[in-house]
């Protein structure tokens, strides 16, 4: 059985999860068995509904102190869940709880892992698992050893698969150590899609001047309805907060449209976003090194350029 | 308070990335090799500071590799380290690595482990969860900020969309990010002192691998840029539209 953890975030499903779910699915059928999930705590989302991506079967752990994150606590009750059920692969997201517990998960399994997977495994002969390495500029096939195996899988890299499934929703009896790990505040920027999981990037440099000049660059975000990154100069100067800082240093983000405004295209910087489906890049010199990994290119002043760019948009939203 | 560090050795981030042996092993051939810069900047630098304020603070070093590491670590006992162990095991399964850090971590008996966020090669983000389930220890991922007072700190971690803080006690295991600490250049002072603190070097105890690299690819090369010309922004509007079928 192909097992998924369903990460949540203040009783929310993150998105991350459908994916693994749809990944989940999918390697299941491919190995004969099924895909069941594993939730830990209580949710608002309606359980049932992850049958829509995949999921026979949601085994919930419900107990309200999982509501709140403990890496030692949730790696404890997942093996503890695995080991219940029989799974044969556990998955899990690659975000930043998948890659707190997943490999802890793997050691008390005695498990092979991979983490930031970015395909089906090949299981014709053995079990391999693709995943990037040196940051994007690279994939290495990777053959799990053992008879249990745990993967994490990047996000945006297998994609969402909804059909109109429904699960069976169970509970499941399992020991939940107490955590000793108080959390006392979150801070979470209010109205904004996490990078890591925004469809839609735009993206400022050290083009743009200053910060006083950010006004175009988040007009045109408005009208895509696009989160905000920026290059590490631009976070150092402290032009923009250091969350949006992508990069070798910052965030890897593989959004489907980046769009990549007075950066020059260091390989640092490439390394945070190589992974994006489609690069625009908007820069006024035309042997700036980020043409080369772009798929569009407008070679031109970012002060013209964008707000042309946004009333295109405007008005294409406006005439459909 | 005794702090472990883990240093690990990556090839810099400007580095060619390159295969050979029929693309089963990464190409080294004229590759500089660095700290992986979250172990440097991040928890190094963080656990420097630490000392600063008390001075009863030990920083051990550990680094899981061969003979070759040991620049490496030379230079982190020039930032500011007070020793190092390798521990002889070139092997880069995770978990070989993550028990032999585990062995010498129980020795030690540390009050934090310090590790990188990642590893900027083979980008695993393992380490600090395995030594989390082979220590039964506190875990923090993905750590900006570290406040130690007593045996209590207050850790702010990276979430989703925002940032989570939370207290605990030690032993706690701690995986570095950046708003841990500033880049520091090490000083002439260091340099010289690094040159005699203590390297002790540890034979490998652990052998079996749970997984193995079988291949290396590289991406296929983008087809080219298309060009658009920066008074038709309709057409970039459109091209989104109808060819990439982003927006
Ligand atoms: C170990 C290490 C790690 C690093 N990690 C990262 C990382 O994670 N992320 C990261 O981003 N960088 C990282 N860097 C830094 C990286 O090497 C580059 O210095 C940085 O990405 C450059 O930022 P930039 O493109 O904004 O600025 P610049 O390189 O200064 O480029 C500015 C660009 O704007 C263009 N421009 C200027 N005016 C205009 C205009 N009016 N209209 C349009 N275009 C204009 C210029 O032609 C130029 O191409 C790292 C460096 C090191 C050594
Ligand atoms: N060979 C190694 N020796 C010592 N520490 C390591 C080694 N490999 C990884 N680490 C530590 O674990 C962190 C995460 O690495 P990884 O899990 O390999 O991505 C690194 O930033 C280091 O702090």
């Amino acid at each position: 059985m192909v097992l998924i953890y369903i990460d949540q975030d203040d009783q929310e499903i993150k998105k991350a999860s459908y994916e693994a779910i749809s990944y989940g699915a999918a390697l299941a059928k491919q190995l004969g068995t099924s895909a069941e999930a594993l939730l830990l705590g209580t949710v608002k989302d309606n359980i049932a509904d992850l049958g829509k991506y995949g999921a026979s079967k949601v085994h919930q752990v419900n107990n309200i102190a999982l509501n709140s994150f403990d890496a030692r606590v949730n790696a404890n009750v997942i093996a503890e869940a695995a080991k219940a059920l029989g799974a044969s692969v556990v998955i899990f997201a690659h975000n930043v709880n998948g890659k707190a517990i997943a490999p802890a998960v793997s050691v008390k399994l005695g498990a092979g892992i991979v983490t930031g997977a970015c395909a089906l495994p090949k299981t014709d002969v053995g079990f391999v698992v693709t995943k990037t390495v040196f940051s994007g500029k690279a994939f290495a096939s990777i053959q799990i050893d053992t008879p249990v195996k745990v993967i994490s899988i990047n996000q945006n890299s297998f994609g969402i698969e909804v059909g109109d499934g429904s699960a069976t929703v169970a509970n499941l009896d399992v020991a939940v150590p107490t955590s000793s790990i108080k959390i006392t505040s979150v801070d979470k920027i209010q109205g904004e899609v996490p990078l890591t999981e925004a469809s839609l990037v735009v993206s400022g440099g050290r083009g743009l001047k200053g910060p006083e000049n950010w006004g175009i660059l988040l007009d045109l975000a408005k009208a895509l309805g696009a989160s905000t990154a920026c290059s590490r100069p631009v976070s150092d100067s402290d032009w923009r907060p250091h969350h949006e800082h992508v990069g070798q240093t910052g965030l890897q983000i593989a959004p489907n449209l980046y769009i990549a405004i007075g950066i020059s295209g260091a390989i640092q910087h490439l390394a945070g976003v190589n992974r994006s489906k489609t690069i625009v890049v908007i820069n006024k010199d035309p042997e700036a090194p980020f043409f080369k990994a772009a798929d569009y290119g407008v070679v031109g002043d970012a002060f013209e350029v964008v707000p042309a760019l946004t009333a295109a948009i405007l008005k294409s939203k406006g005439g459909a | 308070m005794k702090i472990l560090v883990c240093i690990s050795k990556t090839p810099d981030t400007t580095a060619k990335i390159a295969f050979a042996e029929g693309n089963t092993k990464f190409d080294e051939n004229g590759v500089q090799w660095i700290i992986n810069p979250y172990d440097e900047w991040y928890s190094l630098v963080k656990a420097i500071e630490l000392k600063e304020k008390d001075a009863t603070v030990a920083i051990h070093l550990v680094t899981v590799g061969g003979a070759d590491t040991e620049p490496i670590i030379r230079k982190a006992l020039a930032l500011g380290g007070d020793e190092a162990i390798r521990v002889n095991n070139t092997s880069n399964d995770s978990l070989v690595v993550a028990q032999e850090i585990a062995a010498i971590a129980k020795e030690g008996a540390y009050d934090l482990i310090l590790t990188g966020k990642e590893t900027i090669d083979y980008n695993s983000a393992s380490i600090g969860s395995m030594l989390c389930a082979l220590l039964d220890q506190n875990f923090i991922s993905a750590a900006v900020k570290l406040e130690v007072n007593g045996s209590s700190i207050t850790v702010t971690r990276e979430i989703e969309g925002g940032e989570e803080t939370c207290e605990t006690s030690l032993p706690a295991i701690i995986s570095c990010q950046k708003g841990m600490a500033e880049q520091r250049i090490p000083n002439m002072r260091g340099i010289m002192a690094a040159r005699t603190k203590p390297l002790k070097v540890v034979e490998a105890s652990i052998t079996t691998a749970t997984t193995s690299i079988k291949n290396f690819d590289l991406p296929p090369a983008k087809s080219g840029v298309k060009l658009v010309d920066p008074a038709n922004m309709d057409e970039l509007v459109r091209l989104l539209k109808e060819e990439a079928k982003v927006i």
